[in-house]
């Protein structure tokens, strides 16, 4: 299999772990729920990572180099926003969830 | 960092950090289980960025590690200082910079590799869909959250010509993609980002008013989207996996949305409910029959001597800040023997589950607070139904009247109850701009003012009382 082809594969079966798993989110925690895949869906972190780290980025690439350094900067920074701030959010919102008796 | 890690450690790793966001999201099924939840997503996360740090291809430390550093300042602090009011605000912006994360390591991806080496024909597709898809969601958050924050009007905007010019823009996005799959130039992989930026904002720019909720949920989904179309360009499951969860929950809210106002997902992306056809509606109702209004006085006494009191909160509750005042309502009433429930229609609020948190935030236990078709066949049994600052989710022309532009829409069946209050501050028409029948019924008043100072005078009322 190429690696778009597998790719594909956890891509169709994921979508069909996430269609189960959210249908059985309670209403109430929609807000939450939303917050924090905002939060995991900067997994794209991961990409920005590469980008900011990478050959290319530490002069061995040429001419672009420092604009690759500043591309993957920004991606990661953002990325990063993202992770703590949906994180951190969602604690705050859940942290309110809490029986009261 | 030259240690010999073969690639199934990280393939390893990262199926972990994917199993714990499924577990994270499973936590969500109850608010008992979530905090857990909410951390195994966390540990996810931390396992992914580390796992990613050790990676043989990163070389570079200072660029990676000031931009994580820097993230983590501004997020937490917006994250601690926002209001719960502002959450669908917060919301958007944070889409926003997932969408421009994924643009962003797809042309640094392209420069890093595509300058120097030929990329593959699939690598090329991968790169201008992951860069458009990001683009989208990029500008199209911007533009949500523009609307939600006031900074632009939220009502749609909508121009001639505007799906014919949408129409010519993704037509054109498409054949670039097509070129630069074919030639890997470097302008047609700029053009066809730039055309994705436009194509955000104005896909997003013609829907506002009611269906903001629904807008939101969209862009949750194409958030996620972007994330697997950038696992796609990495080769990396892990992406793949993350992003196709957040997508599909993106999309299955939006498809509970848009259930709950009985549209369908087209005619929310074509736009403009709330304009046109409300203006004459409610020119025509308002005249001749008229409404009642009440004094606080007279709510304080009726919910007194009630034995069971349905409030119906929406977005007003939120502008107003009027949620802790609603608790002291809750209290006294409850102190009093009077069975006091909560009744949340679908799309209350400017997100999905916006009034729970806000009736959370507030120390509400979230027992008493019951979705629409939980309560529905309870109005009949109410005495009291007490609405704060809702108004569509409560208009019975959803019922009855054809050519009402909320009919089809499922409500919240106030007008059951053998009272109704009504907080309002207005006669102005609700969010969707159309006139609410409810008003003219004869068990129901309104209770003119602002929803907070009105709650917090009917609890000063049932203090005395």
């Amino acid at each position: 299999m190429s690696p778009t082809i597998i790719g594909i594969y956890v891509f169709v079966l994921s979508c069909y772990v996430g269609y189960h798993v959210i249908w059985g989110v309670t209403p109430a925690l929609h807000t939450p729920l939303m917050a924090v895949t905002n939060a995991i869906s900067a997994i794209v972190v991961v990409g920005a990572i590469l980008v900011a780290g990478g050959e290319a980025s530490s002069g061995a690439g040429g001419v672009d180099s420092i604009w690759v350094s500043a591309i993957g900067f920004f991606a990661v920074f953002l990325a990063s926003i993202n992770i703590f701030g949906g994180f951190v959010v969602t604690n705050r919102m859940l942290a309110m969830f809490k029986k009261k008796k | 960092m030259n240690m010999e890690l073969s690639p199934d450690f990280f393939a390893v790793a990262y199926l972990i950090a994917t199993m714990l966001f499924i577990y994270g999201l499973k936590g969500l099924s109850s608010p008992k289980t979530a905090l857990r939840g909410n951390f195994a997503a966390m540990l996810g996360m931390a396992l992914a960025v580390v796992v990613t740090l050790i990676h043989p291809e990163v070389k570079n430390y200072t660029w990676v590690l000031a931009g994580l550093a820097s993230g983590a300042v501004v997020g937490v602090s917006m994250a601690l200082k926002i209001s719960m009011t502002a959450m669908p605000q917060l919301v958007a912006a944070l889409h926003s910079f997932v969408g421009l994360s994924a643009v962003l390591v797809a042309t640094g991806t392209y420069l890093a590799h595509g300058g120097v080496e030929s990329l593959s024909s699939i690598a090329r597709v991968e790169l201008a869909i992951g860069s458009f898809i990001g683009a989208i969601t990029f500008t199209g958050s911007l533009v949500a959250f523009g609307k939600l924050q006031e900074i632009l009007k939220s009502n749609p905007l909508v121009f001639k010509g505007q799906r014919i010019l949408n129409l010519i823009l993704a037509l054109s996005m498409v054949g670039l993609t097509v070129h630069f799959t074919l030639t890997q130039s470097l302008l047609s992989f700029a053009l066809l980002t730039g055309i994705a930026l436009a194509l955000g904002f104005l896909l997003v720019l013609p829907i506002g008013g009611a269906d903001m909720p629904v807008v939101v949920s969209m862009l949750n989904s194409y958030s996620g989207w972007a994330a697997s179309a950038t696992g796609f360009i990495l080769n990396n499951q892990l992406l793949i996996a993350t992003g196709a969860l957040v997508g599909s929950s993106g999309a299955i809210l939006s498809y509970i949305m848009c259930k709950a106002m009985n549209r369908s997902i087209l005619s929310v992306i074509f736009g403009g409910v709330g304009i046109e056809s409300a203006v004459a509606s409610v020119a025509a109702s308002a005249a001749g029959k008229g409404v009642k209004s009440a004094s606080v006085e007279d709510v304080a006494f009726m919910v007194e001597n009630a034995s069971k009191v349905v409030i119906i909160p929406g977005y007003g509750m939120a502008v107003a800040q009027a949620q802790h005042a609603i608790k002291e309502l809750y209290e006294i009433l409850t102190e009093k023997g009077v069975e006091v429930k909560f009744a949340i229609h679908p799309v209350a609020g400017r997100m999905p589950g916006h009034m729970n948190v806000l009736l959370a935030e507030s120390d509400i236990p979230y027992d008493c607070v019951f979705e629409m078709d939980d309560v529905n066949s309870e109005f009949s049994s109410t005495d009291v139904a007490l609405i704060v600052g809702a108004n569509d989710v409560v208009n019975p022309a959803a019922k009855s009247d054809k050519s009402s532009p909320l009919y089809g829409m499922p409500i919240l069946d106030a007008y059951k109850a053998k009272h109704i209050f009504v907080s309002k501050r207005s006669m102005k028409a609700g969010y969707a701009g159309v006139d609410n029948a409810l008003f003219y019924y004869p068990n129901c008043s309104l209770v003119f003012g602002d929803a907070k100072s009105t709650c917090e005078s009917l609890v000063t009322a049932l203090k005395e009382a």
